[in-house]
Parts: structure tokens; C-alpha cells; sequence
């Protein structure tokens, strides 16, 4: 048997190989996992942990695999974003008004994942209703990076609102997890912890049984430590589900096989536009970096300009809330979750919801239901949704003469709990560069690709056509490979 | 356009969500805040663009026949209920 601590440091990859060659179990997988789960409590990353499941999970596995069954994503230990549902797994979206939800149904992307073989470990820490950048807002506190500044012992967030998500591959404490993406949840908190975060196509994964914040946006996707993993992931993750009318029938096309054509040929555009106020020199200079990479491989680089991408915030800062505010009205405390009594139903209801959402929730359901109120939807809600199609035909049009964009993922690399709490338009912010491809249902990926001065990870990101996540995951290989990263963060394991 | 605080007191009712007092001075800068923020959108030329709603332009919502699909699983509906009475939520007296 393989040395525990190995175990956890494998690639998906090169734990499906491992278990297809006999050279371990996927009970030993899992034990191992279990292990440094329970060793990095202090990282907070899962706010349930399921080792009896995982290791059931495990042994069908094992017996499976000696009847000669079981595919490549057989035995993989995996944690699941707490915004899944779960059947009998308590699933709170890191609420406090879902307190003690267990739901009676599991979700479409888990559902496919078990069937293809994934063992659960736990489910990981977000910000409340996947609304934050930082993980903060989380009912059950915040997440802390595994990474640490050079010499300061600050504890830095993880980036949100995958946060648990993306700290716990960053420490190995899983071999992926499940994020999801209305803005940027999966790409920034990846560049934040040093892994790979990858947003599919609008519709390629199902949200049915994914808690909603604004359906015209949200969508599930793999965190891992390398492309390739993402690759074999988002395999188990995606397919068509009538049960979400917004679901895609397109065929799923095999996203490893994908990943070694290469760049030569390939134009990549760069957005002028995308050099912002607030950003940090070495995260410039690494985009510069990133540019010369894939032009050494033969890709052919273009400038570009997406000269809405100022407006993509302001324009997702209406629709979000708006859509979240719609969501999030059946949390009324008669069905489920929270009650807090009140003198009647009314007051019922909105004592339950005072009580349930923390205060970010309870400002973007404001703002939601102001932009949507009789007299304002024109001008704010009907006026976004407009912007938001000049800023999915910009992408279109610059699709016409690239085949891939080159851009950060956020302006900053982590910074310390709490450095931005107290303004909330620079906590925004963080999402400056991923906002646009998610208004306009695009396929992104965040790559990790250098340090930054004090040791910090910085990642890039590229986008490709609707349904083109294959040129996306070949332009990502590229980048991964140039960048040779291999650096892991000082707390993994706790 | 700015929101004083008898406003926040509206929609924070339409949203039901109860806001103590003392909240209300806090919560009116933030949200004026971000409205002022978002307000920069009004330099976009937008006449005669079709607003967006769908998650990739052109996507169509899928229909299905109206037919019914889920079995009964009362059990798991209530399963959940902060108060459930003989197969029913019960809520609070809403008829006087």
C-alpha cells in the first residue's frame, strides 16, 4: 500500500491509473482522505463531513472494480459544494434560514458523478447562497487559504464562493470538488488557492437540485489541481437532464481527448480593455507572460476590444440581485428550514427572514426586489438586460476573429480576512474579469500560472465560443504546461 | 436616483424581511451605494436592443407535455416541514 500522504497528492488522472493498475484500493484512497479531512479542521473548508459515506462509497467501488466494472471517474474521492443537494446530507447553502435541511432528493450533477463512481467526502464551506468573493458570508464562518504570505501569518481568504471548494483541493483534502459560477465562483476563488477552476457552457451542466441564486447565470463546474482532471471531471458532471428546461442536449464531446492538440494555429485574442484601474503590476506582467506562452507555441495572438466589458459589474449588480430576489422568496419558513414566529403569518415570515439571511443576502435581495418594483424595472432591471446583450454580442463579434481569450481571472491575488469587508464596491471588484463571460453563458477556465512577489498564487483565465469547451481545455493544457507550475501551499494537510 | 430611508422601510416590507431601526441608516448608504454604482450604465446607448434573459443568447426554454411525472412522496415533502400535522404544513392562521 502507497504512503498515506502520497495518496492525497495524486492527480485524478494518476489515481484512476493507480486503482486500474491494482497499486491501491479505493477504500486506501479514501481512508487517506478521510485522514487529512480530519487533520485540517482548521482550514474550515467542509462544513459536513460524510466518512461512513465515502467509505461505502468506496467499497461498491472496490467490488465493482473486481468484477471487472467501473469507469475512469470510479473511486475518485470528491467534495461537493454544500449548494448541491444531497439526499440524506444535510445541504444549508450555508444558510442559517436552511438550517437542518436534509434533502430527500439528490441533484443532477451528483447524481452523475455517483453513478460514474465519485466518492463523497463531505460537503464544502460557501459563502451564504454562493453570494460573496471571499467565503466570509458563510453561516459556519469563514475558509481559510492553505496559502500564507511570505513571511506574514495572516490568515488569507480563499476567495469565494467556492471557497471550502478550492481551499480543500489547494490542501489536498479531496482529488476535486464540485464549484459553482454566477459570477466568478469557480474561476476566482481557483486563482485565489492555486488550482484550476473551470465554468462550462451555460446549460451544460443541469441546476436541478443545485440551490438557486440567479438561474440565468448560475452553472456547476469542476475545481481540480491540473487541466486534465478538469477534463475527466466535467465528463462526470455534464449531460442533458430534462428536468432543467434550461438544460443543453448538445452532445458531450470527450474533453480529455481534447487537451494535448495544441495551440498552433490558434488565434488568441487580448482584450485591451481588460488592463484595469486597481490591478496589480505582476498580475499584468504575468499576462504578458501568458501571451508570450502560447505565442511560442505557434497560437497566433490578436488584440482585440471588448469595450463593454466596464459596464459587464453595474449590469450583473442589477440581474443577479434581481433573480436571487426572486429565488430566494420561497424561504418563508413554512416548508422547510428556519421559523421564527411572529404575531401572524406576515410578521411570521419576515422575522423568519431577518433571522435567515446574513446581511449580504439580505442587500442583494433589497436591491433585487427595488430594480424589479413597479416604477423601476425599466431603469435598472429591463436596461440591464439590455447592456447584458451588447456584452454577449461583443464576445460574438470578437469570436469572429479568435478562438480563444487570453485575460486575469481577478485583479488581486488572496487577501487577509477581513482587508475588504467594509467596502463593498472594491469586494465587487473582485470579479471584474469574470463577470463578462458569465453574462454572456460563456465556457471559461482559470489557470494557475506564477506566484506572486510574496509567494501568492495568481491564475489566468481564458473563454471560448458557447459550447467550445474543447479548444478551451487544449488553450488551458498549453498555458498549464509553459507555466510548469508545481507549487503547493505551505498549511496543505493542516 | 437615490432611496431614503421610508423607501428602504418599502421594499424591505415587498421582500419581507423585517429591518430593525437601527439598521436603516447603515443599510440606506450601502444601497444607495450601489445604486449610484450601477447608475453608470445609463452612458450605454441602448435604444432599440432586445433585453437578454436567457442564460446563451438564443436559447429556447424547452416544453414537455403537462402531464404528471413524480410520484407521491408526501412523506419526503413534509420531511423537512417546521411543522407538519397529519400529512399537511401548518402555517399560521391567515383568515381572521
Amino acid at each position: 500500500m502507497a504512503e498515506l500522504t502520497q495518496l492525497t497528492q495524486l492527480t485524478i488522472a494518476e489515481a484512476r491509473d493507480g486503482l486500474g493498475a491494482g497499486e491501491f484500493s479505493a477504500k486506501e484512497l479514501a481512508e487517506a482522505h478521510i485522514a487529512a479531512v480530519q487533520a485540517a479542521r482548521d482550514l474550515n473548508a467542509y462544513v459536513v463531513e460524510t466518512p461512513e459515506r465515502a467509505l461505502d462509497d468506496a467499497a461498491a467501488s472496490d467490488a465493482r472494480r473486481a468484477k471487472g466494472e467501473g469507469g475512469s471517474f470510479d473511486g475518485i474521492p470528491v467534495a461537493i459544494k454544500d449548494l448541491f443537494c444531497t439526499e440524506g446530507v444535510r445541504t444549508t447553502a450555508c444558510s442559517h434560514i436552511l438550517d437542518g435541511f436534509v434533502p430527500p432528493y439528490e441533484s443532477f450533477v451528483t447524481a452523475k458523478m455517483r453513478q460514474a463512481g465519485a466518492v463523497m467526502l463531505g460537503k464544502t464551506n460557501l459563502d451564504e447562497f454562493a453570494m460573496g468573493s471571499s467565503n466570509e458570508t458563510s453561516y459556519y464562518g469563514p475558509v481559510r487559504n492553505p496559502w500564507r504570505r511570505a513571511g506574514d501569518n495572516r490568515d488569507l481568504v480563499p476567495g469565494g464562493s467556492s471557497g471550502g471548494s478550492a481551499s480543500a483541493v489547494a490542501a489536498g483534502l479531496c482529488l476535486g470538488a464540485t464549484g459553482t459560477d454566477t459570477g466568478g465562483s469557480i474561476r476566482q476563488p481557483a486563482s485565489f488557492c492555486g488550482i484550476v477552476g473551470m465554468k462550462p457552457t451555460y446549460g451544460r451542466c443541469s441546476r436541478w437540485g443545485i440551490v438557486a441564486f440567479a438561474s440565468s447565470l448560475d452553472q456547476a463546474g469542476p475545481m481540480t489541481r491540473t487541466v486534465r482532471d478538469a477534463a475527466i471531471m466535467l465528463g462526470a458532471m455534464a449531460g442533458f437532464d430534462p428536468n432543467d428546461s434550461t438544460s443543453s442536449d448538445a452532445p458531450i464531446p470527450d474533453f480529455e481527448a481534447a487537451l494535448e492538440g495544441g495551440v498552433k494555429g490558434m488565434k488568441i485574442g487580448i482584450p485591451a480593455e481588460y488592463l484595469v484601474d486597481g490591478m496589480d503590476a505582476e498580475i499584468g506582467a504575468l499576462w504578458d507572460k501568458g501571451v508570450e506562452w502560447l505565442k511560442a507555441q505557434g497560437a497566433e495572438i490578436v488584440d482585440i476590444s471588448l469595450a463593454r466589458t466596464q459596464y459587464a459589474l453595474p449590469t450583473y449588480y442589477i440581474i443577479a440581485p434581481a433573480e436571487a430576489s426572486s429565488n430566494l422568496a420561497r424561504y418563508d419558513g413554512m416548508r422547510y428550514g428556519l421559523r421564527v414566529d411572529g404575531a401572524d403569518l406576515a410578521e411570521t415570515y419576515s422575522k423568519t427572514r431577518a433571522e435567515g439571511f446574513g446581511a449580504e443576502v439580505r442587500r442583494r435581495i433589497l436591491i433585487g426586489t427595488y430594480v424589479l418594483s413597479a416604477g423601476y424595472y425599466d431603469a435598472y432591471y429591463l436596461k440591464a438586460q439590455k447592456v447584458r446583450r451588447l456584452i454577449s454580442d461583443e464576445f460574438a463579434a470578437a469570436f469572429d476573429q479568435v478562438d480563444a481569450i487570453l485575460t486575469p481571472t481577478a485583479p488581486t491575488a488572496a487577501f487577509a480576512q477581513g482587508e475588504k469587508s467594509d467596502d463593498l464596491i472594491a469586494m465587487y471588484l473582485n470579479d471584474v474579469f469574470t463577470v463578462p463571460a458569465s453574462l454572456a453563458g460563456l465556457p471559461a477556465i482559470s489557470v494557475p500560472a506564477g506566484l506572486s512577489g510574496d509567494g501568492l498564487p495568481l491564475g489566468l483565465q481564458l473563454i471560448t465560443r458557447a459550447f467550445d469547451e474543447e479548444n478551451l481545455f487544449r488553450a488551458a493544457r498549453a498555458l498549464e504546461e509553459a507555466a510548469g507550475w508545481t507549487p503547493r501551499p505551505v498549511a496543505a494537510g493542516g | 436616483m437615490s432611496v431614503d430611508k421610508s423607501t428602504v422601510l418599502r421594499i424591505a416590507q415587498l421582500a419581507r424581511i423585517e429591518v430593525p431601526e437601527g439598521d436603516l441608516d447603515n443599510l440606506d448608504g450601502e444601497l444607495n451605494n450601489i445604486l449610484g454604482w450601477v447608475e453608470q450604465l445609463n452612458e450605454v446607448d441602448t435604444d432599440g436592443i432586445e433585453p437578454m434573459s436567457s442564460g446563451v443568447p438564443g436559447m429556447k426554454l424547452r416544453r414537455r407535455e403537462d402531464a404528471v411525472t413524480a410520484e407521491n412522496r408526501q412523506e419526503d415533502v413534509l420531511a423537512n416541514a417546521p411543522e407538519p400535522r397529519d400529512g399537511f404544513f401548518v402555517v399560521p392562521k391567515v383568515i381572521e
